[in-house]
């Protein structure tokens, strides 16, 4: 009996930290989905100059560590500019910058994959680029990259763990606190994962549910 | 209306257009006609900006065509694919509409009232609710055909209309064009139908190599006597399974 009873509240303790996993990871999804989608048309686009910078934002921000990213965002701009930023702040600016690169790529496979027949039909009826892009494009690059958009959002969940090293009270941090305190380790440890894998399951159900009816709308 | 000076263009080292020179008269309809790599496409790609030219003139109702304002030409000469091109997210509809209405912001209500006559012509009113992929091939590049008519097109490019579809669906298309000629549209029509030109053509260029090597009518193309070039491609379009 007493076990159970820890075991709950070890529980309730380690579920509090899914609103801070949460809200870092669909603030950071959000932002990640935008400046994502701002770097893959750059990259689409005929500037030259253009399209060699978001190349290279892809390249820097696939290619160093995000723990290195958010250390850089949350200690080093503070002694650059001795503005004091949140771990919210940091964590939001630094998961958004980094999987923006990672939604680039996918968004930019997604339009290239787009048959050259919907822009030069577009072209012919002078439809202009941005509506183009908008409203015939990108509705299209949206479906068939939803798998990979999805995969990348799920990854996002589990990098936000990192957060915890900034001290902040999200599942893993919890857990961490529970087994300092007590010595047992595998009961919250357990309970994170479960928490984390909680979150998967019902993403992805949501998912399953939203691909079904992007399916009827064409049958 | 649609006069063509000097057009040359390359593809790397293969000079696909060697010096076009033509004139497109209102309301006629132009088989143009060739070989498979003879320019054919090309030329009509480049009358709408699809495709760059390295020199020569397009004058279009007697306006030199700058390629900073290829829209002014768009928004006068429709395009029809040999894949169709409809846009795949959206219902026949709504690909009847939405040029007009976004682009030329013509109102919603005259939009649909546009597109369910042009249905009616093309004898597809009873698909407007349909998405492309739920529509046969003769089925979709009708509807393709009617999404251009809705820009009310001066000249209408097609670009081997028929090549994409299953033998049986063809004749349904080419009535759908016969029925647009002499209707005052200018048409300008890549195609492998050789009926369909004695029919309904009033005018044939043949393209070698990417140059007009004849400029004719229907009944002096198609005469006995022709010069053996026209010949040899005439006897392949009657007996292709002759090939190997």
């Amino acid at each position: 009996m007493e076990t159970i009873t820890h075991l709950i509240s070890v529980f309730e303790f380690v579920l509090k930290g899914v609103t801070v996993t949460l809200e870092y990871t669909v603030l950071s999804a959000i932002g990640g989905f935008l400046i994502g989608l701002l770097i893959a048309l750059m990259n689409v686009g005929s500037r030259p100059g253009v399209r060699t910078f978001a190349r290279i934002y892809t390249s820097i921000f696939r290619g160093t560590p995000m723990l290195l990213q958010l250390s850089i965002v949350y200690f080093g701009i503070p002694s650059l500019t001795a503005y004091k930023i949140s771990p919210l702040l940091a964590g939001v600016i630094a998961f958004s910058l980094n999987s923006a690169a990672y939604v680039a790529e996918v968004l930019r496979a997604g339009i290239q994959a787009i048959d050259v027949g919907q822009f030069e039909a577009s072209n012919a009826l002078n439809i202009p680029r941005f509506l183009m892009m908008k409203d015939i494009i990108l509705p299209q690059a949206f479906r068939n990259t939803l798998p990979a958009l999805v995969n990348e959002v799920i990854n996002l969940l589990k990098e936000t763990a990192l957060i915890s090293t900034l001290g902040e009270g999200d599942i893993i941090r919890r857990a961490q606190l529970i087994a300092a305190e007590t010595y047992t380790y595998f009961e919250p440890l357990m309970m994170a994962a479960l928490c984390y894998y909680g979150i998967v399951l019902l993403l992805s159900a949501c998912v399953r549910v939203l691909e079904r009816r992007l399916g009827y709308a064409t049958n | 209306m649609l006069q063509i000076s000097q057009l040359r263009k390359k593809f790397l080292d293969h000079q696909v257009l060697s010096g076009i020179d033509v004139n497109f008269q209102k309301g006629k309809v132009t088989a143009i006609l060739g070989a498979s790599g003879s320019g054919k496409s090309t030329l009509l790609r480049c009358l709408n900006g699809l495709e760059d030219y390295e020199t020569g003139k397009i004058y279009l109702d007697g306006e030199l065509v700058r390629k900073s304002q290829i829209h002014l030409v768009r928004a006068k000469v429709g395009m029809v694919f040999q894949n169709f091109n409809l846009f795949p997210l959206m219902t026949v509809l709504e690909n009847l509409i939405y040029a007009p209405v976004k682009v030329k912001n013509l109102p919603r209500t005259e939009a649909i009232d546009k597109a369910k006559t042009l249905l009616k012509k093309v004898g597809l009113e009873n698909r407007m609710h349909a998405y492309p992929r739920t529509l046969s091939g003769g089925e979709k590049q009708r509807i393709a055909i009617a999404r251009t008519l809705m820009l009310d097109p001066e000249v209408i490019l097609f670009d081997e209309p028929t090549s994409a579809l299953d033998p049986e669906r063809v004749q349904e298309v080419l009535r759908t064009i016969k029925d647009l000629s002499h209707t005052g549209i200018t048409m300008l029509i890549v195609t492998h139908e050789m009926d369909f030109v004695k029919e309904v053509a009033d005018r044939v260029l043949f393209l070698d190599n990417g140059s007009i090597l004849l400029d004719c009518t229907p009944e002096a193309f198609f005469r006995e006597d022709q010069i053996p070039r026209v010949q040899r491609f005439l006897a392949l379009k009657k007996a292709p399974e002759s090939i190997h």
